[in-house]
């Protein structure tokens, strides 16, 4: 596991790692996907990924109606910054 | 542009479905309303809440792929989409990705040559909008509104079968004109619901691989699509004639300069880092649903040209044009049976006249100012020559305004056709009297001036004398 | 109403021997008064408790009471609970108010249920010892040197040390039974769907799962009952009937086949736990049960599927605290990703980073197929391994735990170490079986949990066996020193 991985990795899931913290890191995933890599005994030929715990249920789906009302201000308690019903984050530049 | 490149390109057409609820909430999908009033806890991606699949946007990708003689898959699988942006709440895009619900249709486009050429979808599939950032007035901050995130999309993919910016405005209009036809998209370009990213590259003619492509992001008309194409195409070609390379990346389109440049960041590879999202389960589409929608589906832009054609003796291209949207050709076939006349007239009308008064007063057909019926009245007069085709057009001009009936405005304006034959013979005759120098000079054989006759009886009578009669009578008496 | 069960309290509250009021004022002064020891709430709703047990009191004086009328509860703060702090054991959230009512909040509360406060946790349910909170670790009311396990350390503390009948609890690859063993408290995790996930803050989707914590099986049965059933909210609770569990407890076990799973006693088990688990399937063939050896021939590596499994979907499930509408947000952001990296970097504690950083990896372009993809092909074998055993035999039992609990910092050091304390938890999570820890004996004075796994939607069986047993045996009716 070589630091640039783990860098790039921590730019993909947006978490700033500080000095101490990069070394750390690079150690438990290489220890983690160790652990992972006994995957590689399972003979696994022929088998289907397994994406939800219970087989054969489908979808549900519901009707579509508008079932909400507006209730922004409410919501909007919890965020850090807002200016006329917009949530504000530093100027994107296209 | 040299001939001997050839143009490649493949577009990606996001279409919102038309549903009253967002995709994966209850939240309306109205266009307009004041910021985040319209995005609820599911829209917002906050804590603990889960998405639950809205049932007419899956009818609505079923009726599309119907149309488009597609396979509809029995089961598919939505994917979560892995990035951060500010306008996507949860950090992922709940879309599609391995199976897709729509796979292998094709639609056919009229080419300007009048050949007809299959062009390929790839796959169509379901997935949420994002919201909208507002960099406008907020000085160091980008706002973000989040009404649009959760509003279902269709996107349409087209195999890399078109092979200029014309081909691909057909395509785009071809599909546009369907989703319409469809009801499940209201094509409103101007509010997004309707938007088209281009895959576009250039490879030496006669070379079997692609070249790198360029994709230009959401351009949401077809002009502008049509002069990115026209532009990146020649970016393209003059950089590669000239010892360079075209790298692949994300251009985006600048009307206001008519150019694409690039929006890609350096640092970011993009790692989407797709996976079966765990809180929807497969979507399955029982057959009885594939038929029950399939009996629903309207008659088709296609069928309808080609049934207009045979029924009505249209060429292909009035058929087309007439069917670009399902109001005007109810609106076509109204007028037609209404005045039980001339099918290729009402269609030069609807096509002239009356289009291009909906043009200049920024209607469209479906608010037009003279129903099917008076335009039907009017033309009834046309060909029981009551009037003549030059007086109809003022008179339509007055019942556009005024909304009246034609009849009033002729008998008001006294506009009805001059047929009586001794009240012609009348008019010729002074007008020969008053001009003898013209007489002269088409006696000794100057044959133009036959016209200026014509002109000057039509002129002492308001134009109402029947054309036809003129030209006859003014002959006879000329010759005799 | 000191040392009664849940099922006691309702009666005597039904019977008017005490009031909700008098209850929960009483319950109120045992949380205070443990607090400071136990750190097991990291929110303690006192007048909200009291405003709804004044409200049961009227219910009850009216005839309308029903079984869980005025009954106190602490719910797990990984439920969003409407108008109170949400924080899920993490600084992401610190202060953060729900402005809605989980599912099983909900239902709980319209059952009449008083809620005490919210119960500390692992950060964002990551941890199997409750040291990864933001708020500090829950200790061990059997011995406060030790962790009470995790993630629903807090929920298993608490009703351990009896301030309160039930807690609500969370279950991902063992987070329910694993801290009711360690507590000496019983625990269910119902089959994946039965209980509605909506308003559970997501750690890794296909494999979390509400479920309750309680002194016994019979008072697991009369909560589930109000918990569980279908949620339109949540596309994958299951539309089906929720049975009356508690009818089905007195179900004879006579005749019972439990198997018992050859692979949990092969090594790593402490022998003071085989012991008191071997003692308690002796107690099953007294009582009839047939008992017979069965294999999951995969179950060993539940454990890589595990750790990659859950850390990618929560790597996905964790992207939306970003700092823009909710949660943590840094200091004066240079720029966009400046924003989303301190705001992430400062918000998440190093088990959560961890978990976020292998999701990323193996989800990652390149690395998909060997890692995610074969994982979710081994979570088949391993489902399709229990399906097998489940031909052969009705409910599979073994330790919950290869360890009594340990001591604060012990595992810290070393991720895989931690993680291999859910051995024999995770495997019902990645099938998504129904599976519950009951209290079987105490090791050097700490309790031992016995394991119940039963099939998809044996909830039923499953409490059934449990409420023999605790018939038959004391060790759940035991209280920590202390907490009498
Ligand atoms: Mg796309
Ligand atoms: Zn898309």
């Amino acid at each position: 596991m070589q630091r640039a991985e783990i860098e790039t990795i921590a730019y993909l899931a947006r978490l700033d790692l500080t000095e101490a913290e990069i070394p750390v890191y690079q150690a438990s995933l290489a220890r983690i996907l160790e652990l992972a890599g006994e995957l590689n005994r399972a003979d696994v030929a022929g088998v289907a990924p397994m994406a939800h715990p219970l087989p054969g249920l489908a979808q549900r789906l519901r009707a579509d109606e508008v079932t909400e009302r507006d209730a922004h201000e409410r919501y909007q308690l919890n965020a850090p910054r807002v200016e006329a019903g917009l949530y504000l984050v530093p100027k994107v530049i296209e | 542009m040299g001939s001997d490149w050839e143009t490649v390109i493949g577009l990606e057409i996001h279409a919102q479905l038309a549903t009253r609820s967002k995709i994966f909430s209850g939240s309306p999908t109205a266009y307009g309303a004041p910021p985040n009033t319209q995005a609820n806890l599911v829209d917002l991606g906050y804590p603990g809440v889960l998405p639950v699949l809205n049932a007419e946007a899956v009818r609505m990708a079923i009726k599309f792929g119907l149309a488009i003689g597609a396979r509809i898959a029995t089961h598919s699988v939505f994917a979560r989409k892995n990035y951060f942006y500010p306008d996507l709440p949860k950090g992922y895009q709940i879309s599609q990705y391995e199976l897709p619900i729509v796979a292998h249709g094709a639609l056919e486009i009229l080419l300007d040559d009048g050949a007809r050429k299959r062009v390929g979808i790839t796959r169509a599939h379901l997935e949420e909008d994002a919201g909208k950032s507002l960099h406008e007035g907020l000085a160091r901050w980008t706002g973000i509104d989040l009404n649009r995130a959760g509003t279902p999309l269709l996107e349409i993919v087209s195999e890399p079968d078109l092979r200029s910016a014309r081909e691909a405005i057909a395509y785009m209009k071809k599909v546009h004109t369907l989703v319409r036809y469809l009801e499940i998209c209201d094509g409103n370009m101007q509010e997004g619901s309707f938007r088209c990213d281009a895959n576009v590259s250039v490879r030496r003619r006669g070379a079997t691989q692609l070249g790198t492509r360029a994709e230009i992001k959401n351009v949401n008309s077809f002009r502008f699509v049509e002069r990115a194409i026209q532009y990146e195409v020649a970016r393209q070609i003059e950089l590669i004639e000239s010892g360079g390379k075209v790298v692949q990346e994300t251009r985006l389109y600048d009307p206001d300069r008519g150019e694409t440049r690039s929006m890609r960041t350096k640092e970011e590879a993009n790692d989407y880092r797709y996976f079966p999202d765990p809180d929807l389960l497969p979507l399955a589409v029982p057959r009885s649903l594939i038929e029950e929608v399939g009996r629903s589906l309207p008659e088709l832009p296609d069928q309808k040209a080609e049934r207009l054609a045979s029924q009505y003796g249209l060429t292909e291209y009035d058929a087309s044009v007439l069917t670009a949207s399902r109001e005007l050709a109810s609106y076509y076939e109204e007028v037609v049976r209404e005045t039980r006349g001339d099918p290729k007239l009402a269609a030069n009308w609807v096509m002239g006249e009356l289009a291009a008064a909906l043009n200049r007063d920024g209607l469209d057909i479906g608010r037009s100012r003279l129903p099917p019926a008076g335009l039907a009245r009017l033309l009834a007069r046309i060909a029981d020559a009551t009037i003549s085709g030059k007086i109809a057009k003022e008179v339509f001009e007055a019942m556009w305004a005024s909304g009246r009936d034609a009849d009033a405005i002729i008998a008001e304006r006294g506009l009805t056709q001059i047929t009586d034959t001794s009240a012609i013979e009348r008019v010729i005759e002074e007008v020969l009297a008053k001009n003898p120098g013209q007489l002269a000079e088409y006696r000794s054989g100057k044959d133009k001036l036959f016209g200026f006759f014509v002109g000057q009886v039509m002129k002492a009578t308001q134009g109402k004398a029947n054309p036809g009669q003129v030209n006859e009578l003014l002959r006879r008496k000329l010759s005799s | 109403m000191k040392g009664r069960s849940l099922a006691e309290l309702s009666a005597g509250l039904r019977g008017r021997e005490f009031s909700s009021v008098e209850l929960t004022r009483h319950l109120l002064g045992r949380v205070a008064a443990a607090q400071p020891t136990l750190n097991a709430l990291v929110c303690i709703t006192a007048d909200l408790a009291l405003a709804q047990a004044q409200a049961a009191d009227r219910e009850i004086a009216a005839g309308r009471a029903g079984p869980l009328t005025g009954v106190p509860i602490i719910h797990k703060d990984i439920f969003c609970t409407d108008g109170v702090q949400t924080s899920c054991g993490s600084r992401m959230l610190a202060g953060f108010i729900a402005p809605y009512d989980a599912t099983v909040v909900a239902k709980l509360r319209s059952a009449g249920m008083v809620m005490l406060g919210k119960a500390n946790m692992d950060e964002f349910a990551m941890g199997s010892s409750n040291e990864t909170s933001f708020f500090g670790p829950v200790r061990n009311p059997w011995d406060l040197a030790r962790v009470p396990g995790g993630s629903s350390g807090g929920s298993a503390a608490a009703v351990a040390a009896r301030l309160a009948p039930a807690a609500t609890a969370t279950d991902t690859g063992g987070s329910i039974r694993q801290p009711a063993a360690l507590c000496g408290v019983t625990g269910i995790k119902p089959t994946y769907g039965r209980v509605s996930r909506y308003g559970m803050i997501a750690f890794a989707s296909s494999l979390d799962q509400g479920g309750i914590i309680t002194v016994s099986a019979e008072d697991a049965a009369i909560i589930l009952g109000a918990m569980a059933g279908f949620d339109p909210r949540d596309s994958t609770s299951v539309d089906r009937p929720v049975p009356d569990y508690r009818t089905a407890l007195d179900r004879p076990v006579a005749g019972l086949r439990i198997g018992l799973l050859k692979e949990f006693f092969e090594k790593g088990l402490e022998p003071d736990i085989e012991r008191h688990v071997r003692a308690a399937l002796e107690v099953y063939r007294r009582l009839g049960a047939v008992v017979k050896e069965v294999s999951l021939p995969s179950i060993g590596l539940s454990v890589p599927a595990y750790y990659v499994v859950a850390p990618a979907e929560c790597s996905s499930n964790l992207a939306r605290f970003d700092g823009v509408r909710f949660g943590h947000r840094c200091q004066d952001p240079r720029d966009l990703a400046d924003l989303y990296r301190r705001s992430r970097g400062e918000g998440f504690g190093a088990e959560v980073k961890r978990r976020i950083i292998t999701g990323t990896y193996v989800l990652s372009a390149g690395y998909y197929d060997a890692y995610y993809l074969k994982a979710q092909r081994v979570r088949q074998l391993i489902a399709t391994d229990f399906e097998r055993a489940f031909a052969e035999v009705d409910v599979i039992m073994g330790p919950t735990t290869p360890t009594t609990a340990f001591e604060l910092g012990a595992k810290t050091a070393d991720p895989v170490t931690m993680y291999l304390n859910d051995i024999y938890t995770i495997g019902a999570n990645l099938a998504g079986l129904p599976a519950m820890s009951i209290p079987c004996g105490f090791a050097a004075g700490l309790p031992v949990g016995l394991q119940l796994i039963g099939p998809h939607f044996s909830e039923e069986r499953l409490l059934g066996a449990a409420h023999a047993y605790q018939r038959e045996t004391d060790w759940h009716r035991r209280v920590p020193p202390g907490y009498e």
